[in-house]
């Protein structure tokens, strides 16, 4: 089979980062394939957010390389970028979906504006156009359109994280970064959240990295799953393997504290 | 197509004292394309957990697993992925699905995930949906409020969407009525008789001696320590 000649979308090599004598996390390293969506799992302080920090551009790693295949010039460290082309790669090529919408938002701006400034950013200038662009998004994360003009701030928490949802999606990223994007949502939005983000990373041939605490979440969304206790890696693997059949001691603890419903 | 090469089993519970459970030792079996084998012996001689590992669900100890020239035991994440998608079916006893996605979605998923297009996917579900007597009424309807009956068949009509090579199925009959029992063995003959290889696990002895070429023992292979 030709799969094996495809290059990783991402690939991290060794990450690290400390603050001060503190590790957030250390020795990280995987390939990450075009289509992949990959969760990162573990309890609050386990280093996942910080890693995914430093995946994303928004910290600088002390170690390691982040390397990611672009479409002008192929496989490039983003540590070693500099920082207006690491913005560029921010704007077309990645997506960063908040654990809380209104981290992700302009609240000020109305609905429609929040998603045609992402497309304003990277150079689109037609108002109709934009309008357009916009529209059918909210119509793709089920948002009346009726409300395109009103303010974020007036959104239920749901729909505010659909909106964020729409503004990432909109410039046709290739990797999306989410932190805990189903966080404090009611059981019954999550599941409309989880089948949209779902269709759309199948549609789009979308890659992810997806950080949460609830194991859930992963196993219905997540291809394979990293497990992550005190900055380290304790354990990697298919999703449904490592949360069928645990190896680590901590990834046996965590799965069994899972409440039964 | 289905090639198990001197499996062990063993699982380590670390939380509990480091308990070692060893359940499995130097399983052997191999499947042809249009065979359909059956896994006997009593609970707990390893029937699921040697399915699981073919699946690359549990990870084998040692040995090798090859299906369709892969090496599951030792294949990375991603090639077994592909091989879910476009060689290998499994049709567990549990339903796991997205909560609110209507049941057509649900059976149409795997022919969506290996790129055929939307009306031809959800042909192929209706189609399997009628064939298994889930009235139309329901196809709209998450499945996760359906009995466990209905529950089954859309898990079958699920793993039969697409026409995988190799197939598992964990007792594929269980908890269904007659009428629909013979429907899902009709759709095991036309898998075999299309070349599929399938590996079984049925209870109900007469749907065994239905379908199935052979029947492997698990028991031969169990080590007696198991729990």
């Amino acid at each position: 089979m030709t799969q094996d000649e495809v290059t990783p979308l991402l690939s991290v090599r060794n990450v690290q980062k400390s603050y001060g004598a503190i590790v957030g996390c250390t020795k990280v390293g995987f390939d990450l394939y075009p289509g992949e969506v990959m969760g990162i799992v573990g309890e609050s302080g386990s280093g996942k957010t910080t890693l995914l920090n430093c995946l994303s551009g928004h910290l600088t790693p002390d170690q390691g390389q982040v390397i990611f295949d672009t479409r002008a010039d192929g496989p490039r460290d983003t540590v070693a970028m500099s920082e207006p082309e690491r913005r560029m790669l921010a704007r077309t090529d990645w997506a960063f979906v908040h654990q809380h919408a209104r981290d992700g938002l302009r609240m000020n701006v109305s609905a429609g504006g929040n998603v045609g400034e992402r497309l304003m950013a990277v150079g689109a200038r037609h108002y109709g156009d934009i309008r357009d662009k916009a529209t059918d998004w909210l119509e793709r994360v089920e948002i009346d359109t009726a409300r395109i003009d009103d303010r974020p701030s007036t959104f239920s928490g749901g729909m505010q994280q659909r909106l964020q949802i729409a503004r990432n999606l909109v410039t046709g990223p290739r990797l999306v970064f989410m932190d805990e994007p189903t966080g404090g949502l009611d059981v019954s939005v999550q599941a409309r959240l989880l089948d949209l983000l779902r269709g759309l990373v199948r549609d789009m041939g979308l890659s992810a990295v997806i950080v949460t605490h609830d194991l859930a979440v992963v196993r219905l969304l997540a291809d394979r799953l990293m497990v992550m206790k005190d900055g380290n890696v304790v354990e990697t693997g298919l999703t449904d393997q490592v949360l069928d059949d645990p190896q680590a001691a901590y990834t046996q603890l965590l799965v069994s504290s899972v409440l039964q419903v | 197509m289905i090639e198990v090469k001197a499996v062990s089993k063993r699982f380590t519970l670390h939380n509990q004292g480091g308990a070692t459970i060893d359940v499995m030792q130097n399983a052997a079996l191999c499947v042809a394309p249009g065979e359909c084998v059956a896994l006997t012996g009593p609970s707990g001689a390893g029937k699921s957990t040697l399915m699981r590992m073919i699946y690359g669900n549990y990870l084998a100890a040692s040995g090798a697993i090859r299906v369709d020239g892969l090496d599951v035991v030792t294949a990375t994440a991603r090639e077994i992925l592909s091989l879910r998608r476009t060689t290998l079916g499994y049709v567990s006893q549990f339903l796991r699905v997205v909560p609110r996605v209507p049941t057509l979605d649900v059976v149409a998923e795997p022919l969506l995930a290996i790129g055929r297009d939307r009306d031809a996917a959800h042909e192929k579900a209706g189609k399997l949906l009628t064939q298994l007597n889930i009235p139309e009424t329901l196809w709209a309807l998450s499945p996760t409020t359906f009995s466990g009956g209905e529950q089954q068949r859309i898990n079958i009509a699920r793993g039969f969407a697409h026409e995988y090579p190799a197939l598992l199925l964990d007792e594929p009959t269980a908890s269904l009525d007659p009428v629909n029992r013979a429907v899902v063995l009709s759709l095991i003959s036309d898998a075999k008789a299309r070349g599929a290889a399938i590996i079984g696990i049925f209870h109900d002895a007469d749907a065994r001696a239905e379908v199935c070429d052979r029947e492997i023992d698990l028991s031969s292979f169990a080590t007696g320590k198991a729990a």
